[in-house]
């Protein structure tokens, strides 16, 4: 088992890796070069080799790769073309203000789905899993704007309970951090929920149909202690990566809602710093999400196989 | 197409599956015949901003004064356009590349399938975003670089169905016979694998409508002044505070579409699960 985990470790890595050439990569694909970009119509021949020599482009692309890459290990993102400030120095707060709001949505989200799916699985085919079904086979299709400006419609405007907008501060105390970010995660939890939960009640039900679940019933155990205690943990490994795949839709997820919040997170940064050109911030951003996403997906292989031990002896 | 819509009448259509066929007929005689049907002009200002809804503007009017009906309508045109746009192209690239891929097997295989793990291995967004912060928010851009992201899940599965096909015998008798791999991938390979290609088609629809639509609420994707779904909830937005209702007829737009579609996949997985003849 050491090494199988040991093995899916070190694919992550090397994709990590493979991650930062590519968003490198996709920054160099211009057909001239970010210094024409930038100067677009004041580009003379001396602004442009100006331009070069201050971006550090007339230097080779792997030689700037390195660089770049190395500076990141040990946290140093360059600086923000627009701004001449460090990189690393406006992520931090915005990198804690999305990991909050990510984590305050998974904890909500996560048991939330695993119960409901349990329950639709228990009530297979009563009025709760058909509700159930339906409401969440409709929230997998709306966008979460859609669902965010809903919220705030109704909650915020009409009932006046939460503050429309989760524009949250260095200085914001714990409390009322999550009071301000409540909303945003809400909007989260209802986009996410429905996979997971899905899923949950998918595969509870596929085990069901196995032959030492009707030796349960046979021997007389109540229908939910066979789900919980007997099906359940068959149907773990399946349920580990669809929770993984949602919270590393959560990191995508999280770009459009604080948007739509205004809530001053790392997804906010690379939207502004997309629309300005700023390709410093751009790639340090790329590759956070990258990393964050990998890494989970990375987490939830290892947790599949510490589920289940059928996986852990290679075949 | 004929074989689809035999396909269509030979098996039940649900009650989920025909509310998705009307859905998306309405989206396209929308799309279609935006010219015609909407009452004015997309960027015409014909009225107050934000005026109530009267006989004259169904929807009443958005923040420029323009009509919202007529620019529902021009909407659809750009937000369902694009999308179909984007995914022929991905399906195009994805397909031939994932035949390509299971025909030639050995070293081609290896490295188009490792190019595409490590594509896959990000957020499409992010990488999106990425390519777009170089390349700028033109409309051939945006074409170009979603339907290439997109083509990585179209290659996965082409790639996986063609692995079984190309183990027939008569895609044998075809090599041996000495025919070329354009011809191997068209006239041999494809027609077995058009059912599933056809449903997948439908599913990277939805992706790729919701994908420009998430790019332009952002302000990233199609720029004014040409109407589309997305960046009208973005210019519409600050008004919920004012309790107005504009944002929602975009927005619930795009869910409506994407449900109709998804009901209208549904279906086809479904049938093709079922297998031929039963239930016909």
């Amino acid at each position: 088992m050491g090494k199988l985990i040991a093995q899916r470790l070190a694919l992550g890595f090397l994709t990590l890796f493979g991650a930062s050439v590519l968003i490198f990569a996709g920054t160099e694909l211009l057909p001239g070069d970010l210094a024409s970009a930038l100067l677009q119509n004041n580009a003379t021949e001396e602004n442009l080799a100006v331009m070069r020599k201050q971006l550090g482009l007339d230097r080779p692309a792997p030689v700037r790769y390195v660089e770049w890459f190395g500076g990141a290990l040990k946290g140093d993102l360059g600086k923000s073309l627009a701004t001449e400030r460090p990189v690393a120095a406006d992520l931090a707060p915005r990198l804690r203000n999305t990991i909050f709001l990510a984590i305050y949505a998974a904890v909500v989200a996560v048991p939330l789905a695993i119960a409901l799916g349990l329950l639709a699985a228990v009530f297979q085919g009563s009025v709760f899993d058909r509700a159930v079904n339906t409401v969440t086979l409709m929230t997998i299709s709306i966008p979460e704007y859609l669902v965010g400006y809903l919220l705030m419609k109704y909650i915020s405007v009409q009932l006046g309970w939460l503050p429309t907008l989760a524009n949250v501060t260095e200085e914001t105390p714990l409390g009322e951090r999550f009071y301000l970010s409540l909303l945003p995660m809400l909007t989260l939890v209802l986009v996410t929920i429905a996979h997971m939960m899905r899923m949950t009640r998918a595969s509870v039900l596929a085990i069901m149909a196995s032959p030492y679940i009707e030796m349960a019933f046979l021997k007389g155990i109540p229908k939910w202690i066979v789900v919980v205690r007997h099906a359940f943990p068959n149907a773990l490994a399946p349920v580990i990566s669809v929770v993984a795949l949602n919270l590393a839709y959560l990191i995508v997820g999280v770009v459009v809602v604080e948007s739509v919040f205004v809530y001053p997170g790392l997804g906010q940064l690379m939207v502004d710093a997309v629309s300005k050109h700023d390709v410093p911030v751009v790639q340090a951003c790329g590759l956070l999400f990258a990393s964050a996403f990998i890494v989970l997906n990375m987490l939830a292989d290892i947790a599949a196989i510490l589920a289940n031990p059928r996986l852990r002896h290679p075949r | 197409m004929s074989a689809a819509r035999l396909r269509l009448f030979g098996h039940r259509v649900t009650i989920p599956a025909m509310i998705g066929f009307v859905i998306i007929a309405v989206n396209l005689i929308a799309a279609l015949g935006a010219p015609w049907l909407s009452p004015f002009d997309q960027a015409d200002v014909v009225c107050e901003a934000w005026d109530d809804p009267t006989a004259e503007h169904l929807l009443g009017c958005d923040n420029l004064g323009r009509d919202l009906l007529s620019r529902l309508l021009f909407g659809a045109r750009m937000s369902i356009g694009l999308s179909l746009l984007i995914t022929t192209l991905s399906f195009s690239i994805g397909i031939v590349t994932g035949f390509t891929a299971a025909i030639a097997k050995g070293w081609v295989d290896a490295a188009l399938s490792r190019a595409v793990d490590l594509m896959l291995s990000m957020p499409s967004l992010i990488f999106a975003f990425v390519v777009l912060s170089v390349l700028g928010t033109e409309i051939p851009v945006l074409v170009i670089t979603l339907a290439c992201l997109d083509s990585t899940r179209v290659f996965r599965l082409s790639r996986a169905l063609a692995m079984n096909i190309v183990a027939l015998e008569y895609v044998e008798v075809a090599k041996l016979r000495g025919e070329g791999l354009w011809w191997i991938i068209t006239r041999e390979v494809l027609p077995a694998a058009r059912a599933p290609l056809i449903a997948e088609f439908g599913l990277r629809f939805s992706f790729a409508f919701l994908f420009v639509a998430a790019l332009s609420f952002l302000g990233l994707g199609i720029q004014p002044p040409n109407a589309d779904w997305g960046s009208m909830v973005r210019d519409y937005r600050d008004m919920i505070n004012l309790g107005i209702t504009a944002p929602f007829w975009p927005a619930g737009a795009i869910a409506v579409l994407t449900i109709g579609v998804n009901f209208v996949v549904d279906w086809l997985l479904a049938i093709q699960s079922r297998g031929h003849g039963e239930n016909a």
